[in-house]
Protein backbone atom coordinates (compact mmCIF):
# COMPACT_ATOMS: atom_id res chain seq x y z
CA UNK A 1 0.00 0.00 0.00
CA UNK A 2 1.49 3.49 -0.66
CA UNK A 3 1.90 5.36 2.44
CA UNK A 4 2.50 8.53 0.50
CA UNK A 5 -0.41 9.34 -2.47
CA UNK A 6 -0.05 12.76 -4.44
CA UNK A 7 -2.71 13.01 -7.09
CA UNK A 8 -2.38 16.21 -9.34
CA UNK A 9 -1.48 18.62 -6.89
CA UNK A 10 -1.20 22.01 -7.50
CA UNK A 11 0.76 25.16 -5.96
CA UNK A 12 1.11 28.91 -6.57
CA UNK A 13 2.60 31.31 -4.96
CA UNK A 14 0.67 34.48 -6.14
CA UNK A 15 0.96 34.55 -9.92
CA UNK A 16 2.91 32.33 -9.94
CA UNK A 17 2.60 28.81 -10.73
CA UNK A 18 4.91 26.25 -8.98
CA UNK A 19 3.20 23.15 -9.30
CA UNK A 20 1.02 22.19 -12.13
CA UNK A 21 -0.50 18.84 -11.05
CA UNK A 22 2.05 16.68 -9.37
CA UNK A 23 0.98 12.82 -8.86
CA UNK A 24 2.97 10.54 -7.43
CA UNK A 25 2.94 7.40 -4.86
CA UNK A 26 5.54 6.31 -2.32
CA UNK A 27 4.97 2.20 -0.98
CA UNK A 28 5.86 1.94 2.48
CA UNK A 29 9.12 1.45 3.27
CA UNK A 30 9.86 2.83 -0.59
CA UNK A 31 12.43 5.53 -1.35
CA UNK A 32 11.46 7.97 -3.95
CA UNK A 33 14.09 10.45 -5.26
CA UNK A 34 12.87 13.86 -6.58
CA UNK A 35 14.63 15.14 -9.59
CA UNK A 36 14.26 18.42 -11.65
CA UNK A 37 15.94 21.68 -12.19
CA UNK A 38 15.82 24.61 -9.63
CA UNK A 39 12.55 26.08 -8.88
CA UNK A 40 10.81 23.35 -10.17
CA UNK A 41 8.80 23.02 -7.16
CA UNK A 42 10.60 19.62 -5.29
CA UNK A 43 10.79 21.80 -2.20
CA UNK A 44 7.06 23.12 -2.49
CA UNK A 45 6.32 19.58 -3.13
CA UNK A 46 7.80 18.28 -0.11
CA UNK A 47 6.29 20.85 1.85
CA UNK A 48 2.92 19.84 0.78
CA UNK A 49 3.54 16.25 1.80
CA UNK A 50 5.11 17.24 5.15
CA UNK A 51 2.04 19.08 5.73
CA UNK A 52 3.79 22.26 6.55
CA UNK A 53 1.24 23.67 3.18
CA UNK A 54 -2.11 22.96 2.14
CA UNK A 55 -2.17 21.86 -2.20
CA UNK A 56 -4.15 24.66 -3.97
CA UNK A 57 -5.61 21.71 -5.72
CA UNK A 58 -5.72 18.02 -5.90
CA UNK A 59 -4.96 15.91 -3.12
CA UNK A 60 -1.96 14.77 -1.01
CA UNK A 61 -2.01 12.05 1.88
CA UNK A 62 0.18 10.49 4.25
CA UNK A 63 -0.92 7.25 5.50
CA UNK A 64 -4.63 7.92 4.67
CA UNK A 65 -4.21 11.45 6.50
CA UNK A 66 -5.10 14.35 4.30
CA UNK A 67 -5.16 17.21 6.84
CA UNK A 68 -2.06 19.29 7.57
CA UNK A 69 -2.14 18.36 11.30
CA UNK A 70 -2.10 14.63 10.27
CA UNK A 71 0.70 14.73 7.90
CA UNK A 72 3.07 17.03 10.33
CA UNK A 73 2.61 13.89 12.29
CA UNK A 74 3.73 11.51 10.36
CA UNK A 75 6.72 13.36 8.80
CA UNK A 76 10.08 14.31 9.46
CA UNK A 77 11.51 17.19 7.26
CA UNK A 78 15.76 17.61 6.57
CA UNK A 79 16.02 21.02 5.37
CA UNK A 80 18.95 21.64 2.99
CA UNK A 81 20.43 24.16 5.59
CA UNK A 82 21.29 21.87 8.38
CA UNK A 83 19.58 24.13 10.86
CA UNK A 84 21.57 23.31 13.69
CA UNK A 85 21.02 25.22 17.10
CA UNK A 86 24.19 26.68 18.00
CA UNK A 87 23.22 27.37 21.24
CA UNK A 88 23.00 23.21 21.54
CA UNK A 89 25.85 20.64 21.56
CA UNK A 90 25.53 17.69 18.75
CA UNK A 91 23.72 15.54 20.76
CA UNK A 92 21.46 18.59 21.87
CA UNK A 93 20.83 19.52 18.83
CA UNK A 94 19.96 15.47 17.63
CA UNK A 95 17.58 15.02 20.68
CA UNK A 96 15.49 18.24 20.25
CA UNK A 97 12.73 16.56 18.51
CA UNK A 98 12.19 13.79 21.86
CA UNK A 99 12.41 16.96 24.25
CA UNK A 100 9.06 18.26 21.94
CA UNK A 101 7.71 15.45 22.64
CA UNK A 102 7.98 15.03 26.35
CA UNK A 103 11.26 13.05 27.25
CA UNK A 104 12.84 14.44 29.80
CA UNK A 105 16.63 15.89 28.80
CA UNK A 106 18.92 13.16 30.12
CA UNK A 107 16.96 10.46 28.86
CA UNK A 108 16.44 12.04 25.61
CA UNK A 109 20.19 12.36 25.64
CA UNK A 110 21.25 8.95 26.23
CA UNK A 111 18.85 7.35 23.25
CA UNK A 112 20.46 9.99 20.82
CA UNK A 113 23.47 9.01 22.36
CA UNK A 114 22.76 5.75 21.06
CA UNK A 115 22.16 6.81 17.53
CA UNK A 116 25.15 8.84 17.24
CA UNK A 117 27.01 5.42 17.54
CA UNK A 118 25.29 3.84 14.66
CA UNK A 119 25.49 7.50 12.56
CA UNK A 120 29.72 7.32 12.91
CA UNK A 121 29.07 10.38 15.03
CA UNK A 122 30.48 8.95 18.30
CA UNK A 123 32.76 11.07 19.57
CA UNK A 124 30.92 14.67 18.72
CA UNK A 125 28.37 14.71 20.92
CA UNK A 126 29.68 17.78 23.12
CA UNK A 127 30.65 19.54 19.43
CA UNK A 128 29.20 22.80 18.77
CA UNK A 129 27.91 22.91 15.20
CA UNK A 130 30.52 25.22 14.17
CA UNK A 131 33.38 23.32 15.06
CA UNK A 132 31.88 20.56 12.94
CA UNK A 133 32.54 20.12 9.50
CA UNK A 134 29.70 20.12 6.57
CA UNK A 135 29.10 16.28 5.81
CA UNK A 136 29.38 15.66 10.06
CA UNK A 137 26.53 18.78 10.53
CA UNK A 138 24.55 17.01 8.09
CA UNK A 139 25.30 13.96 9.79
CA UNK A 140 24.08 15.38 13.00
CA UNK A 141 20.35 17.00 11.11
CA UNK A 142 19.88 13.74 9.90
CA UNK A 143 20.04 12.21 12.92
CA UNK A 144 17.58 14.90 14.33
CA UNK A 145 15.45 14.42 11.82
CA UNK A 146 15.16 10.24 12.65
CA UNK A 147 14.48 11.11 16.06
CA UNK A 148 11.50 12.48 15.29
CA UNK A 149 10.33 8.70 15.18
CA UNK A 150 8.41 9.52 12.15
CA UNK A 151 7.58 6.65 9.92
CA UNK A 152 8.29 9.36 6.86
CA UNK A 153 11.46 11.38 6.34
CA UNK A 154 11.14 13.87 3.91
CA UNK A 155 14.75 14.82 2.67
CA UNK A 156 15.63 17.89 1.15
CA UNK A 157 18.88 18.62 -0.76
CA UNK A 158 20.78 17.39 2.33
CA UNK A 159 23.80 17.33 0.41
CA UNK A 160 23.36 20.54 -1.44
CA UNK A 161 25.97 22.81 0.04
CA UNK A 162 28.38 19.87 0.46
CA UNK A 163 31.55 19.73 -1.67
CA UNK A 164 31.95 17.02 -4.40
CA UNK A 165 34.28 14.73 -2.29
CA UNK A 166 32.61 15.24 1.13
CA UNK A 167 29.42 14.37 -1.25
CA UNK A 168 30.12 11.17 -2.44
CA UNK A 169 31.23 9.70 1.23
CA UNK A 170 28.17 11.14 2.52
CA UNK A 171 25.94 9.51 -0.24
CA UNK A 172 27.57 6.32 0.88
CA UNK A 173 26.90 7.27 3.98
CA UNK A 174 23.28 8.01 3.56
CA UNK A 175 22.69 4.59 1.97
CA UNK A 176 23.88 2.35 4.72
CA UNK A 177 22.32 4.24 7.24
CA UNK A 178 18.62 3.79 5.10
CA UNK A 179 19.60 0.13 5.17
CA UNK A 180 20.10 0.08 8.62
CA UNK A 181 17.05 2.25 9.54
CA UNK A 182 14.66 1.40 7.15
CA UNK A 183 11.62 4.42 6.58
CA UNK A 184 9.56 5.82 3.65
CA UNK A 185 11.92 8.24 2.24
CA UNK A 186 11.35 11.37 0.10
CA UNK A 187 14.45 12.55 -1.48
CA UNK A 188 14.87 15.61 -3.03
CA UNK A 189 17.95 16.91 -5.05
CA UNK A 190 19.18 18.27 -8.53
CA UNK A 191 21.49 15.49 -9.03
CA UNK A 192 20.62 12.46 -10.76
CA UNK A 193 23.08 10.24 -10.05
CA UNK A 194 22.80 10.97 -6.91
CA UNK A 195 18.54 9.97 -6.73
CA UNK A 196 19.40 6.70 -8.75
CA UNK A 197 22.02 5.16 -6.57
CA UNK A 198 19.98 6.60 -3.27
CA UNK A 199 16.23 5.55 -4.54
CA UNK A 200 14.31 2.63 -5.39
CA UNK A 201 12.63 4.80 -7.90
CA UNK A 202 12.80 8.20 -9.35
CA UNK A 203 10.66 10.81 -10.05
CA UNK A 204 12.04 13.15 -12.60
CA UNK A 205 9.92 16.61 -12.50
CA UNK A 206 9.53 19.32 -15.40
CA UNK A 207 10.68 22.57 -15.24
CA UNK A 208 8.12 25.33 -13.24
CA UNK A 209 5.13 24.62 -13.44
CA UNK A 210 6.43 21.39 -12.03
CA UNK A 211 4.69 18.06 -13.34
CA UNK A 212 6.09 14.22 -13.54
CA UNK A 213 8.26 14.09 -16.51
CA UNK A 214 9.13 10.53 -16.20
CA UNK A 215 9.31 7.72 -13.53
CA UNK A 216 12.43 5.46 -13.83
CA UNK A 217 13.76 2.66 -11.39
CA UNK A 218 16.56 3.13 -9.43
CA UNK A 219 19.29 1.31 -8.64
CA UNK A 220 20.38 -1.86 -10.91
CA UNK A 221 19.09 -0.12 -13.92
CA UNK A 222 20.99 3.05 -13.33
CA UNK A 223 22.97 3.52 -16.36
CA UNK A 224 20.31 3.07 -18.77
CA UNK A 225 17.83 4.72 -16.23
CA UNK A 226 20.21 7.85 -16.23
CA UNK A 227 20.54 8.23 -19.80
CA UNK A 228 16.63 8.14 -19.90
CA UNK A 229 16.50 10.92 -17.65
CA UNK A 230 18.60 13.49 -18.77
CA UNK A 231 16.93 12.59 -22.39
CA UNK A 232 13.87 13.89 -20.42
CA UNK A 233 15.25 16.70 -19.19
CA UNK A 234 16.69 18.11 -22.21
CA UNK B 1 51.69 37.98 20.67
CA UNK B 2 49.54 40.68 20.98
CA UNK B 3 50.39 43.73 23.51
CA UNK B 4 47.26 44.46 26.11
CA UNK B 5 45.73 47.15 24.76
CA UNK B 6 46.90 50.10 26.99
CA UNK B 7 46.12 52.92 24.49
CA UNK B 8 42.59 54.25 26.47
CA UNK B 9 44.89 54.65 29.51
CA UNK B 10 47.59 56.90 27.93
CA UNK B 11 44.79 59.33 26.80
CA UNK B 12 43.39 59.10 29.95
CA UNK B 13 46.48 59.91 32.02
CA UNK B 14 47.65 62.85 29.30
CA UNK B 15 43.85 64.48 29.49
CA UNK B 16 44.29 64.60 33.48
CA UNK B 17 47.75 65.82 32.73
CA UNK B 18 46.89 68.81 31.00
CA UNK B 19 43.92 69.65 32.98
CA UNK B 20 45.77 69.81 36.09
CA UNK B 21 48.56 71.69 34.19
CA UNK B 22 46.06 73.97 32.77
CA UNK B 23 44.42 74.44 36.45
CA UNK B 24 48.00 75.00 38.11
CA UNK B 25 49.23 77.27 35.45
CA UNK B 26 46.21 79.48 35.12
CA UNK B 27 45.74 79.38 38.91
CA UNK B 28 41.60 78.61 38.16
CA UNK B 29 39.78 78.76 41.49
CA UNK B 30 39.08 75.56 42.49
CA UNK B 31 35.00 76.23 42.30
CA UNK B 32 34.93 76.71 39.17
CA UNK B 33 36.92 73.85 37.67
CA UNK B 34 38.92 71.51 40.16
CA UNK B 35 41.89 70.52 39.92
CA UNK B 36 42.45 66.05 39.55
CA UNK B 37 44.29 65.97 42.47
CA UNK B 38 41.49 68.18 43.87
CA UNK B 39 39.02 65.82 42.93
CA UNK B 40 41.08 63.25 44.33
CA UNK B 41 41.51 64.85 47.73
CA UNK B 42 37.44 65.01 47.87
CA UNK B 43 36.98 61.29 46.81
CA UNK B 44 39.81 60.39 50.03
CA UNK B 45 37.98 63.16 52.28
CA UNK B 46 34.28 62.50 51.90
CA UNK B 47 35.19 58.73 51.01
CA UNK B 48 32.48 57.84 54.14
CA UNK B 49 29.37 60.04 52.20
CA UNK B 50 30.59 59.00 49.14
CA UNK B 51 30.32 55.29 49.87
CA UNK B 52 26.95 55.18 51.56
CA UNK B 53 25.41 57.30 48.64
CA UNK B 54 27.03 55.33 46.20
CA UNK B 55 25.93 52.40 47.21
CA UNK B 56 22.38 54.25 48.06
CA UNK B 57 22.69 54.87 43.94
CA UNK B 58 23.90 51.54 42.68
CA UNK B 59 21.09 49.90 44.60
CA UNK B 60 18.64 52.17 42.50
CA UNK B 61 20.28 51.41 39.30
CA UNK B 62 20.47 47.58 39.76
CA UNK B 63 17.16 47.30 41.45
CA UNK B 64 15.63 49.26 38.31
CA UNK B 65 17.66 47.73 35.95
CA UNK B 66 16.72 44.56 37.04
CA UNK B 67 12.89 45.37 36.96
CA UNK B 68 12.93 46.40 33.34
CA UNK B 69 14.78 43.74 31.93
CA UNK B 70 12.44 40.89 33.27
CA UNK B 71 9.21 43.46 33.02
CA UNK B 72 11.06 43.87 29.47
CA UNK B 73 11.23 40.13 28.70
CA UNK B 74 7.82 39.60 29.60
CA UNK B 75 6.41 42.56 27.61
CA UNK B 76 8.43 41.36 24.62
CA UNK B 77 7.54 37.74 25.13
CA UNK B 78 3.33 39.01 25.56
CA UNK B 79 3.74 40.92 22.39
CA UNK B 80 5.42 38.42 20.59
CA UNK B 81 2.64 35.72 20.93
CA UNK B 82 -0.36 38.45 20.63
CA UNK B 83 -0.62 40.42 17.43
CA UNK B 84 -3.47 42.28 18.62
CA UNK B 85 -1.69 43.09 21.62
CA UNK B 86 1.52 44.24 19.46
CA UNK B 87 -0.60 46.15 17.26
CA UNK B 88 -2.39 47.88 20.18
CA UNK B 89 0.33 48.52 22.67
CA UNK B 90 3.53 48.49 20.38
CA UNK B 91 2.31 52.38 19.15
CA UNK B 92 1.88 53.52 22.01
CA UNK B 93 4.94 52.27 23.34
CA UNK B 94 7.23 54.03 20.97
CA UNK B 95 5.00 57.14 21.45
CA UNK B 96 6.11 56.55 24.95
CA UNK B 97 9.11 57.19 24.53
CA UNK B 98 8.96 60.92 23.61
CA UNK B 99 7.68 62.10 27.14
CA UNK B 100 11.01 62.77 29.06
CA UNK B 101 11.96 61.57 32.32
CA UNK B 102 12.22 64.64 33.50
CA UNK B 103 8.79 65.38 33.15
CA UNK B 104 7.34 61.81 34.21
CA UNK B 105 9.70 61.94 37.50
CA UNK B 106 8.23 64.67 39.73
CA UNK B 107 4.89 62.95 39.03
CA UNK B 108 6.33 59.75 40.48
CA UNK B 109 7.51 61.50 43.34
CA UNK B 110 3.86 62.69 44.22
CA UNK B 111 2.50 59.08 43.83
CA UNK B 112 5.34 57.52 45.36
CA UNK B 113 7.22 59.63 47.90
CA UNK B 114 10.52 60.55 48.40
CA UNK B 115 11.79 56.63 49.47
CA UNK B 116 13.57 54.29 47.18
CA UNK B 117 10.34 53.43 45.60
CA UNK B 118 9.67 56.31 42.76
CA UNK B 119 13.95 55.80 42.06
CA UNK B 120 14.07 52.37 41.07
CA UNK B 121 10.68 53.52 39.19
CA UNK B 122 11.59 55.83 37.14
CA UNK B 123 15.05 54.06 36.41
CA UNK B 124 13.16 50.90 35.34
CA UNK B 125 10.80 53.24 33.01
CA UNK B 126 13.80 54.50 31.31
CA UNK B 127 15.53 51.12 30.84
CA UNK B 128 12.18 49.00 30.04
CA UNK B 129 12.05 50.27 26.44
CA UNK B 130 15.62 49.38 24.92
CA UNK B 131 14.62 45.62 26.45
CA UNK B 132 11.45 45.28 25.10
CA UNK B 133 11.88 46.88 21.53
CA UNK B 134 15.21 44.61 21.34
CA UNK B 135 13.81 41.77 23.17
CA UNK B 136 10.74 41.87 20.82
CA UNK B 137 12.68 42.41 17.74
CA UNK B 138 15.23 39.88 18.06
CA UNK B 139 12.12 37.12 18.66
CA UNK B 140 10.91 38.67 15.52
CA UNK B 141 13.53 37.75 13.53
CA UNK B 142 13.99 34.03 13.80
CA UNK B 143 14.60 32.15 10.77
CA UNK B 144 11.40 31.16 9.43
CA UNK B 145 13.43 27.41 8.35
CA UNK B 146 13.88 27.16 11.86
CA UNK B 147 10.12 27.02 13.19
CA UNK B 148 8.90 25.41 10.09
CA UNK B 149 11.43 22.48 10.80
CA UNK B 150 10.53 22.48 14.28
CA UNK B 151 7.01 22.14 13.65
CA UNK B 152 7.82 18.79 11.58
CA UNK B 153 9.75 17.56 14.81
CA UNK B 154 7.18 17.73 17.08
CA UNK B 155 6.93 21.17 18.57
CA UNK B 156 4.40 22.53 20.52
CA UNK B 157 4.04 26.72 20.54
CA UNK B 158 5.44 26.79 23.94
CA UNK B 159 8.46 23.99 22.50
CA UNK B 160 8.91 26.30 19.67
CA UNK B 161 9.01 29.07 22.19
CA UNK B 162 12.12 28.31 24.48
CA UNK B 163 13.98 25.87 22.46
CA UNK B 164 14.49 28.18 18.69
CA UNK B 165 12.74 31.86 19.60
CA UNK B 166 14.05 32.75 22.94
CA UNK B 167 17.20 31.62 22.88
CA UNK B 168 17.68 33.06 19.00
CA UNK B 169 16.87 35.97 20.43
CA UNK B 170 19.17 36.29 23.55
CA UNK B 171 21.95 38.47 21.78
CA UNK B 172 19.26 40.96 21.06
CA UNK B 173 18.19 40.86 24.51
CA UNK B 174 21.74 41.27 25.86
CA UNK B 175 22.46 44.47 23.69
CA UNK B 176 19.04 45.80 24.80
CA UNK B 177 20.66 45.17 28.44
CA UNK B 178 23.39 47.03 27.99
CA UNK B 179 21.80 50.25 26.26
CA UNK B 180 19.58 49.89 29.53
CA UNK B 181 22.89 49.28 31.65
CA UNK B 182 24.23 52.46 30.15
CA UNK B 183 20.99 54.62 31.25
CA UNK B 184 20.73 53.44 34.42
CA UNK B 185 23.15 56.07 35.96
CA UNK B 186 21.72 59.35 34.50
CA UNK B 187 18.24 57.74 35.33
CA UNK B 188 18.79 57.32 38.84
CA UNK B 189 20.57 60.90 38.68
CA UNK B 190 17.37 62.08 37.50
CA UNK B 191 15.51 60.36 40.25
CA UNK B 192 17.51 62.07 43.08
CA UNK B 193 16.87 65.48 41.70
CA UNK B 194 13.54 64.70 41.39
CA UNK B 195 13.04 64.13 44.82
CA UNK B 196 16.07 62.60 47.12
CA UNK B 197 17.55 62.64 50.39
CA UNK B 198 20.28 60.39 49.86
CA UNK B 199 22.44 59.45 47.13
CA UNK B 200 25.02 61.09 44.67
CA UNK B 201 22.54 62.86 42.44
CA UNK B 202 21.27 64.36 46.38
CA UNK B 203 25.27 65.39 46.89
CA UNK B 204 25.89 67.02 43.90
CA UNK B 205 22.98 69.32 44.28
CA UNK B 206 24.27 69.59 47.98
CA UNK B 207 27.50 69.95 46.53
CA UNK B 208 26.84 72.74 43.57
CA UNK B 209 24.81 74.68 45.82
CA UNK B 210 28.22 74.83 48.11
CA UNK B 211 30.05 75.24 45.03
CA UNK B 212 31.93 72.72 46.46
CA UNK B 213 33.29 71.74 42.90
CA UNK B 214 35.76 69.28 44.05
CA UNK B 215 33.23 66.94 45.74
CA UNK B 216 30.61 67.17 43.02
CA UNK B 217 33.60 65.99 40.52
CA UNK B 218 34.10 63.22 42.98
CA UNK B 219 30.33 61.94 42.93
CA UNK B 220 30.76 62.58 39.10
CA UNK B 221 33.84 59.74 39.27
CA UNK B 222 31.79 57.30 41.77
CA UNK B 223 29.05 57.51 39.29
CA UNK B 224 31.04 57.17 36.54
CA UNK B 225 32.07 54.12 38.06
CA UNK B 226 28.98 52.60 38.97
CA UNK B 227 27.84 52.83 35.38
CA UNK B 228 31.46 51.30 34.24
CA UNK B 229 31.03 48.03 36.45
CA UNK B 230 27.11 47.81 35.73
CA UNK B 231 27.86 47.62 32.12
CA UNK B 232 30.66 45.16 32.07
CA UNK B 233 28.63 42.78 34.65
CA UNK B 234 26.06 42.97 32.02
CA UNK B 235 28.67 42.18 29.22
CA UNK B 236 30.49 39.89 31.20
CA UNK B 237 27.21 37.63 32.02
CA UNK B 238 26.56 38.27 28.33
CA UNK B 239 29.83 36.06 27.44
CA UNK B 240 28.86 33.62 30.16
CA UNK B 241 25.06 33.10 29.22
CA UNK B 242 25.83 33.09 25.41
CA UNK B 243 29.36 31.70 24.24
CA UNK B 244 27.57 30.43 20.98
CA UNK B 245 26.97 34.08 19.90
CA UNK B 246 30.00 34.75 19.16
CA UNK B 247 31.05 31.61 17.45
CA UNK B 248 28.04 31.28 15.20
CA UNK B 249 27.57 34.71 13.56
Amino acid sequence: MSEIVVVDATKAYGDVAVLGGVSLAVPAGGTVGLVGRSGCGKSTLLRLIAGLETPDGGRVAVAGAEDERGRLERCALMPQADLLMPWRDALGNASVPLENAGVPRGEARSRAAGLFAELGLAGFERARSWELSGGMRQRVAFARTLLAEKPVLLLDEPFGALDAITRAEMQEWLAGAMRALPRTTVLVTHDIDEALRLCDRVVVLTARPGSVACELDGGGSADRARERAVETLR
Amino acid sequence: MSRPRIGWAVALVAILAAWQAWVRLRSVPDYLLPAPTDIAAALRDDRGRLASDGAQTAWEMLAGFAAAVAFGLVSAAALHFSATLRRAVYPLLVASQSVPVVAVAPVLVIYLGFGLAPKIAIVALVCFFPVTVNALDGLRSVDPEYLRVMRTLRASRLATFRRVELPWALPAVFSGARVAASYAAVAALFAEYAGGSAGLGETMQTATAQLDAPLVGAAVVVLAALALALFAAVSALERLAIPWARRAA
